[in-house]
C-alpha cells in the first residue's frame, strides 16, 4: 500500500460577496492531512463557492485559500497535487468517459495507462467507452471521482460525492475515503446531510449563511449535549458549573448547563457541597446537534430573540 | 502550452460535431462547385460561341469555382471555432479544463491554435469538394480546370489560411458570446444578412466601399482573391478590395481583438 502525505489546507479570513449578498463571510479554517473533514451546512450555505474559492475557479472577495500556502493556479501540476470533484454535470454528454478523462490527462501529462486504472478504480471500465449522455446519476458521480483520483493527488476535495448513489455506493464511498485518509491523505467532503458522511468523517466544519459554527471532531459536536440540574439553591449550583467551565442558562425552574457532563456536574456539586434534586443528561442526537448548529431547528431562546428586535424597529 | 494543446486536440475529435460539419461542409461546397462549374462553364461556352455577345471571363473560371470553398464555406469553421468555445460553458467543462490548467490564457492561446488547425483542415476539406467535384465538371463543359497551374495552387493556399483564420475568429466570438444559442444566432445572423447587406450597400460610393473593403467577409474575400460574389461584379463601380496580404491581416486583427476581448471578460470570470 503506497503511504502518501497530503498538504493541509487553508482558509485564512476567505470572503465572497455577490453584488449585496455575502455567500461566504470571513470563513478560516485548517484541514488537516491524514484524516477525513466534513465540510457540513444546508443548501445555500456557501459550501460550494468555498470550494470554488480554494480551487482557483471564483475569486475571492478577500482573504486566502491555500494548500499549505500555494494557491491552487500557482501549484506546478495541480491535478497531480488535488484531485477535485465538483457537482456532477460537468460533461460533454457526447463524450465517452474514456474520452472525457484523456482530455484532462492530455493537459495535465498524465499518462493513458492511468485513465484505465481510474476507470477500474471506480468500477466504471465496463461502461467506459459509453457517451456520458447516457449515464445515471451515480455513474456521473463515480467519474467526477475518476477525474479526481487521475493525478494520484495527495489532497481529495469532493462536493457531495454521495449524492445521487445507492446504499452499496455509499457504503463503498465511505470505505474509499477512509482509506484515502489512512494512507495520509487530506480528504475534504462536503455534504448537506450530516448521516451521509458522518460514518466516515473524523472531524467536521459546519457553515451556515457563509459563517463557520463548528470546527471539531463529531464527538465534540455531540457533547454539545445538554445537562437539566437543579438543587435547592440554584445560584450557587449556578456558579460552581460555571466555575466548571460549563454555560448555564435557566429553563423554568430548573438549569441547563451545556459543555460538561453530567458526571462532571456530579462531582462538581459533590466538591460545593450540594445536594442536586435533579441531574439529567439530554442526550441530543448529532443530527439534532447539527440542526440546532445551522438553524433548521432553532431554539426557542432563539426565535424570541430576533423577534424582539424586530418588533423594537 | 504543448500539453493544453493536446488537451483541446482531443476535445475537438473526441466528440461527433467536427466531422458532422466537415461533412455538411463537403456536401455544400462540392454542391457550389458543381453547379458554378456546370452553370458558368456552360453558359461561357455559349456565350463565346456567338462573338458579338457580352463574354465570360472563363480563364478566371477555377479560382471562382474553386474559391467557392470560402465563399460559402466559410460559416463552418467559423461555427466550429464559436462551439468549441460555447460547448465549454454549456456543459461547463470549464471547471475541469481550469482546474487541469488553471492558466486561464494558456487554455484559451491552446484553443486557438487547435480550432485554427481544424480550420485549415477544413479548408482542405473544402477544397477536396471544390476541385474534386469544380474540375470534372469544368472539364466536362470543355473548359480547363487549371490544376496544373501555379496560380491555382497559390489560390488553394490562401483559402486553406482563410478558412484557419476564419475559425480562430470563432472561437474569439464564442469567448465573446459565451451563450452558444446567442453565438450561433449571431454567426449567422451577421455572415448570412448582416453582412451582405452592408457588403452591398457600402457599394454604392466610393468612399464607403473604403470601409466596406475591411468588412470581415471582403477581408476574406481580398485574402483570397476570388469569389463567385465578387467575381462578376467587378466591373460595377465601388468594388475594391484588399490585396491578399491586407485581407489576411485584417482577418488576423478581428481575430485578436475578439479574442482579447473575449479573455478580459467571459473568460476571466467566476466559473460557478
Amino acid at each position: 500500500m503506497d503511504t502518501m502525505r497530503g498538504t493541509s489546507i487553508e482558509f485564512q479570513s476567505i470572503t465572497k460577496s455577490f453584488g449585496a449578498v455575502k455567500a461566504v463571510s470571513n470563513l478560516s479554517f485548517t484541514v488537516e492531512p491524514g484524516v477525513v473533514t466534513g465540510f457540513l451546512g444546508p443548501n445555500g450555505a456557501g459550501k460550494t463557492t468555498t470550494l470554488r474559492m480554494l480551487l482557483g475557479l471564483v475569486r475571492p472577495t478577500s482573504g486566502t485559500a491555500t494548500f499549505a500556502g500555494t494557491a491552487y493556479r500557482d501549484l506546478p501540476n495541480p491535478l497531480t497535487t488535488v484531485g477535485t470533484a465538483l457537482e456532477a454535470s460537468s460533461f460533454h454528454p457526447g463524450r465517452t468517459a474514456r474520452n472525457h478523462l484523456r482530455v484532462y490527462a492530455a493537459a495535465a501529462n498524465i499518462s493513458r495507462e492511468r485513465v484505465n486504472t481510474v476507470l477500474d478504480l471506480v468500477g466504471l471500465h465496463d461502461n467506459a467507452d459509453r457517451r456520458v449522455g447516457g449515464y445515471s446519476l451515480g455513474m456521473r458521480q463515480r467519474l467526477g471521482l475518476a477525474y479526481a483520483l487521475i493525478g494520484d493527488p495527495g489532497v481529495l476535495v469532493l462536493d457531495e460525492p454521495t449524492n445521487g448513489l445507492d446504499p452499496e455506493g455509499i457504503r463503498w464511498m465511505r470505505g474509499f475515503l477512509r482509506a484515502r485518509a489512512a494512507e495520509g491523505r487530506t480528504v475534504l467532503v462536503s455534504s448537506h446531510q450530516l448521516s451521509e458522511v458522518q460514518q466516515s468523517v473524523d472531524r467536521v466544519v459546519i457553515i451556515t449563511r457563509g459563517e463557520a459554527v463548528y470546527e471539531g471532531s463529531l464527538a465534540g459536536l455531540e457533547s454539545g449535549a445538554r445537562v437539566r440540574v437543579s438543587a435547592a439553591d440554584q445560584t450557587a449550583l449556578a456558579q460552581t458549573l460555571s466555575a466548571a467551565g460549563a454555560e448555564v442558562h435557566q429553563d423554568g425552574g430548573v438549569l441547563v448547563a451545556t459543555g460538561i457532563t453530567a458526571a462532571e456536574v456530579g462531582a462538581a456539586a459533590l466538591t460545593a457541597g450540594i445536594a442536586l434534586n435533579l441531574l439529567a443528561p439530554e442526550h441530543v442526537g448529532l443530527e439534532e446537534a447539527f440542526l440546532g448548529l445551522v438553524g433548521a431547528a432553532p431554539d426557542p431562546v432563539d426565535q424570541i430573540v430576533p423577534t424582539a428586535t424586530e418588533a423594537a424597529r | 502550452m504543448i500539453a493544453a494543446m493536446r488537451s483541446e486536440t482531443l476535445k475537438l475529435v473526441t466528440v461527433r460535431l467536427w466531422w458532422i460539419l466537415a461533412l455538411i461542409l463537403l456536401g455544400y461546397v462540392g454542391f457550389t462547385s458543381g453547379l458554378l462549374a456546370g452553370l458558368f462553364g456552360a453558359l461561357g461556352n455559349q456565350l463565346a460561341a456567338s462573338p458579338n455577345a457580352p463574354q465570360l471571363p472563363l480563364e478566371s473560371l477555377p479560382s471562382m469555382v474553386y474559391s467557392s470553398t470560402t465563399a460559402v464555406g466559410y460559416v463552418f469553421p467559423l461555427i466550429l471555432g464559436a462551439l468549441a468555445v460555447t460547448g465549454e460553458f454549456r456543459y461547463q467543462t470549464l471547471t475541469p479544463t481550469f482546474l487541469a490548467e488553471p492558466r486561464r490564457g494558456v487554455v484559451l492561446a491552446a484553443k486557438l491554435v487547435v480550432v485554427g488547425v481544424a480550420g485549415a483542415i477544413f479548408g482542405v476539406i473544402g477544397l477536396v469538394a471544390s476541385m474534386g467535384i469544380g474540375a470534372p465538371v469544368l472539364a466536362l463543359t470543355g473548359n480547363d480546370g487549371a490544376l496544373g497551374s501555379s496560380e491555382t495552387w497559390l489560390l488553394a493556399v490562401r483559402i486553406v489560411l482563410a478558412m484557419a483564420l476564419w475559425a480562430v475568429i470563432g472561437v474569439g466570438v464564442g469567448s465573446l458570446i459565451p451563450n452558444q444559442i446567442a453565438s450561433i444566432i449571431v454567426v449567422l445572423a451577421f455572415t448570412q444578412f448582416v453582412e451582405p447587406i452592408l457588403r452591398f450597400g457600402t457599394s454604392i460610393w466610393e468612399w464607403t466601399a473604403q470601409i466596406g473593403q475591411f468588412l470581415p467577409g471582403s477581408a476574406g474575400d481580398g485574402l483570397v482573391g476570388a469569389s463567385f460574389f465578387t467575381s462578376f461584379g467587378a466591373g460595377a463601380a465601388g468594388a475594391v478590395s484588399l490585396e491578399w496580404w491586407q485581407g489576411g491581416l485584417v482577418l488576423v486583427a478581428y481575430a485578436i481583438v475578439l479574442s482579447l476581448a473575449g479573455l478580459a471578460t467571459s473568460w476571466r470570470r467566476d466559473v460557478t
